[in-house]
C-alpha cells in the first residue's frame, strides 16, 4: 500500500513533447511508472517516444483511461492545463512548473476544488510511491520501497531525507513534494491525512519551511488529534530574514507569520519529533521504526 | 515589481479613484513652482519603501518659497538606502479621519482578500495587532469579485457604513485595479475623508507579481538600480539571490536546501552572507557566474557551495567551481559538499584540482566556519 499513486495509475503527461516534459517522461517510464499518454495541442494522433499523443486531455483520458496527469508546460499556461485535466475528470494532478501567476492559480486551485479532484504542487517534485511509480522530477535511484512517508515544501530537501533513508536501510511508502509556492494545492494536512489512513506507512517526516501557517495547521488539526504514528518535523529558514523572499515564492517572514520559531513550536506541542539537521530527521525515523538510531548515521 | 507613489496615483486616477492634485518635482525650483499653482503643499519624498515620514521625506509648505526650501531639503537625502530623486507635490488635505483600503493574498483562505478598516494611516498589520475589531475582510469570489451587496456587508462590518455610498465603488474599482495589475499587494493608506466630506488616497502602494509580468510587458516599476548593487547583479545574472548580513557566502541548489545550509551555518557558529540557489539542472557556467558574483564581495570571508544533485549534475557542477576558481584566481577559503548524480566524477575532478569536498552537510558547514574564521582574514 501507498498512498496517491501506484504501478497500477495510469499516467498522462501534459507538455509531453517539450523539452522538460519529454525528459522527465523517460525518467518517469524507467522507474516503471504506466505511462499511457500524452497531451500537445495540435500534435494529436502522433506518437512520442512511443506514447500516443492526443490534442485534449479529454481525449486522452477517454482513449486510454488516464487517472493521473503530470503537467510540464510554461507558466503562462500551467493554470488552464490544471483546469483542463480537473474538467477532463482526472483525479491526481501533478503540477511541475514554477512561475504561476498568483491570480491564475487562485482561480485554477478553486476550479479544481469545485472538480473535486487533487492537486499536487505546482512548484513541486511531484511524487513517488517506492519501488511503483513516481510523476515528477524526484531522482530515480534515491528510493527503496518501505514504511516511512515524506511530505516537503522542498524538492532538494526531500531528495535529501529520501537519499539519507535509503542509504541508512530505511525505506519509503510515497514521498510527496507539495511545493513551493504560496498557492498550492494539497496541504500538510491532506496529504498527512492520506498517510493517517495508509496502513502501510508506519512514520511520516514533515518538512517545511518558512512561510504561511501550513505546518501549524497540520500540526494541530491533524498531527495533534490522534495521529497514531510518529512524526519526524523539520523546518528550514530558522536563520531567515523577514520580508525577504527565499528562493520559492511563498518562502517569505511575513510580520509576525510565517517563522519557522511558530512552526516548531507548533509541531512539538502536536507530539512531533522535532530535528535541528537532516541527520537527525534520517536517525530519528530509523528509531522510530525501531532501527538502532547508530544504522541512521552517515 | 514595486512602483512609486506618484505612479500608483497615476494609475488610481485613471481607474476613477480620487487622488490629491499633485505635480512632481525634481528640482526646488519645480517644487515652488507646484506650490504656485497649487497653494499650500504637501512635499513627498518619492522612494520605493514605507516609512517616509519618519525619516523626514514628507513636509509640508504654506509658500513657495517654503516649498523650494523643503524640496531643497528632501532632494538628494538617503531613505533607506534609496537617494530621492524626485518629490510628489500634492494639495495639502484637510484631513478628518484617516481609513484604509487594501488587497493583498491570504494565505491560509487561498485567495486575495479585500480589507477595510476605520483606523488607517497606520501599517495594517499594527491595526490588526492592537484594533483586530477595526478590521473587516472579504475574500471574493476569484472567478467573478466581489458584489455590490457583499461590498455592501465589507463596508458595514467595518462600521463605516455612513461612507457605504462613497465607498462602494471605490472598493469594486480597487479589485478591478488589483486584477488590472496583478497586483501581490495594492492598498490605499490613509484612505482620506477630508474637511468638504471627500474620501480622497493620500498614500498609495502597487505591487505587482513577478510571475505576471509576461502580461504586463508595456510597465516599468520604480528604479531599482539602487538597490543593493549586489542583488541587482544577481538579478542581470538570472540568479536567485538575497544578500544577508554575514561573512561565509553560500550557493546550493533548491530553495528548501539552500536556506537548511543557511541554517547549517549558524549552527555551526557562522553567519551567512546570502542566500543563493543556482536551481534545478544547473550547468558549469551557471556556478561559475554564480562563484564571480559571491567573490565580487567583499564582506565574503569564506564560500561553501553545497549541492544535492538529483537533475544537477556533480561533475557540472564541478567543472563550474574549477573554472572559476582558475579564472577569478580565488584564494577564499571554498568548502564544497556534493551528493547525488555523478557525485564520484564531480568529487574526483574536485580532487585533482585540489579541493577535497564533504559528503555531510553539517561537516561542510562546520569547515567553512573555522576555515573563515581565521586571524589572517
Amino acid at each position: 500500500m501507498s498512498i496517491l499513486l501506484t504501478r497500477e495509475s495510469r499516467v498522462l503527461v501534459q507538455g509531453l513533447t517539450g523539452r522538460e516534459g519529454s525528459f522527465h517522461t523517460e525518467q518517469m517510464r524507467a522507474y516503471g511508472t504506466n505511462v499511457v499518454a500524452g497531451v500537445s495541442p495540435g500534435k494529436g494522433g502522433t506518437t512520442h517516444l512511443g506514447i500516443p499523443v492526443f490534442d485534449t486531455v479529454a481525449d486522452a483520458r477517454r482513449e486510454t483511461g488516464a487517472d493521473v496527469g503530470g503537467i510540464f508546460v510554461p507558466a503562462p499556461f500551467a493554470a488552464d492545463a490544471i483546469m483542463e485535466a480537473a474538467a477532463a475528470g482526472i483525479g491526481l494532478i501533478v503540477c511541475i512548473t514554477e512561475g504561476i501567476p498568483l491570480y491564475d492559480m487562485v482561480r485554477a486551485r478553486a476550479f479544481v476544488v469545485d472538480a473535486g479532484v487533487k492537486l499536487i504542487g505546482p512548484n513541486c517534485p511531484g511524487l513517488a510511491t517506492a519501488g511503483e511509480a513516481k510523476v515528477g522530477i524526484i531522482p530515480n535511484h534515491i528510493t527503496t520501497p518501505g514504511s516511512v512517508g515524506i511530505v516537503s515544501r522542498s524538492g532538494t530537501l526531500t531528495y535529501e531525507v529520501i537519499q539519507g533513508l535509503s542509504q541508512a536501510g530505511v525505506g519509503q511508502t510515497t514521498s510527496v513534494g507539495i511545493g513551493g509556492d504560496p498557492i498550492l494545492g494539497l496541504s500538510f494536512s491532506d496529504v498527512l491525512r492520506l498517510f493517517k489512513d495508509d496502513p502501510a506507512t508506519t512514520a511520516v517526516v514533515v518538512i517545511g519551511e518558512i512561510g504561511g501557517s501550513d505546518e501549524e495547521a497540520a500540526a494541530e488539526q491533524v498531527i495533534g488529534r490522534g495521529f497514531g504514528k510518529p512524526v519526524i518535523g523539520f523546518i528550514s529558514g530558522r536563520t531567515a530574514p523577514p520580508g525577504k523572499r527565499m528562493g520559492h515564492a511563498g518562502a517569505i517572514i511575513s510580520g509576525n507569520t510565517g517563522t519557522a520559531a511558530s512552526k516548531l513550536l507548533a509541531l512539538k506541542r502536536a507530539g512531533a519529533q522535532v530535528c535541528d539537521t537532516i541527520e537527525e530527521v534520517v536517525a530519528a525515523a530509523g528509531a522510530a521504526l525501531g532501527q538502532p538510531s547508530s544504522a541512521a548515521h552517515r | 515589481m514595486k512602483f512609486l507613489e506618484y505612479e500608483v496615483k497615476e494609475r488610481f486616477r485613471a481607474a476613477g479613484v480620487p487622488v490629491p492634485d499633485g505635480r512632481l518635482a525634481r528640482t526646488p525650483d519645480e517644487a515652488a513652482l507646484a506650490a504656485g499653482a497649487l497653494g499650500p503643499i504637501a512635499v513627498k519624498a518619492q522612494v520605493p519603501v514605507g516609512g517616509r515620514g519618519k525619516a523626514g521625506g514628507i513636509k509640508l509648505a504654506k509658500t513657495a518659497a517654503d516649498a523650494k526650501r523643503v524640496a531643497g531639503e528632501i532632494l538628494g537625502m538617503t531613505i533607506k538606502g534609496y537617494t530621492v530623486k524626485e518629490v510628489l507635490c500634492e494639495t495639502a488635505q484637510e484631513i478628518t479621519r484617516e481609513l484604509y483600503l487594501g488587497l493583498t493574498l491570504d494565505r491560509d483562505a487561498r485567495k486575495p482578500v479585500l480589507i477595510l478598516s476605520a483606523q488607517g494611516g497606520m501599517e495594517i498589520e499594527d491595526v490588526a495587532e492592537t484594533h483586530p475589531e477595526a478590521i473587516a475582510k472579504l475574500h471574493p469570489d476569484p472567478w467573478r469579485g466581489p458584489l455590490a451587496f457583499e461590498v455592501r456587508d465589507l463596508i458595514f462590518r467595518a462600521g463605516l457604513g455612513p461612507l457605504q455610498a462613497q465607498l462602494t465603488p471605490l472598493v469594486v474599482k480597487l479589485y478591478a485595479l488589483a486584477r488590472t495589475y496583478d497586483a501581490l499587494t495594492i492598498e490605499i493608506n490613509p484612505l482620506a475623508l477630508t474637511r468638504d466630506g471627500g474620501l480622497v488616497a493620500a498614500d498609495g502602494k502597487l505591487e505587482i507579481d513577478e510571475n505576471a509580468m509576461f502580461r504586463h510587458k508595456d510597465l516599468h516599476g520604480a528604479d531599482d538600480s539602487e538597490e543593493d548593487p549586489l542583488e541587482a547583479e544577481a538579478k542581470r545574472r538570472r540568479l536567485t539571490y538575497v544578500r544577508l548580513d554575514g561573512s561565509i557566502g553560500v550557493i546550493g541548489n533548491g530553495a528548501g536546501l539552500v536556506m537548511n545550509t543557511l541554517d547549517l551555518v549558524q549552527r555551526e557558529g557562522g553567519r551567512a552572507a546570502n542566500f543563493l540557489d543556482i536551481g534545478g539542472g544547473a550547468k558549469a557556467e551557471v556556478v561559475h557566474s554564480a562563484l564571480e558574483l559571491l567573490a565580487s564581495d567583499p564582506q565574503v570571508k569564506g564560500i561553501l557551495i553545497n549541492i544535492f544533485g538529483g537533475i544537477t549534475r556533480g561533475d557540472e557542477v564541478a567543472h563550474g567551481i574549477i573554472d572559476a576558481t582558475r579564472d577569478l584566481h580565488l584564494t577564499l577559503p571554498l568548502v564544497v559538499r556534493m551528493t547525488g548524480t555523478r557525485e564520484e566524477e564531480g568529487r574526483r575532478l574536485l580532487q585533482e584540482a585540489g579541493i577535497t569536498p564533504e559528503a555531510n552537510a553539517t561537516a561542510a558547514a562546520r569547515r567553512i566556519v573555522e576555515l573563515s574564521s581565521g586571524p589572517t582574514r
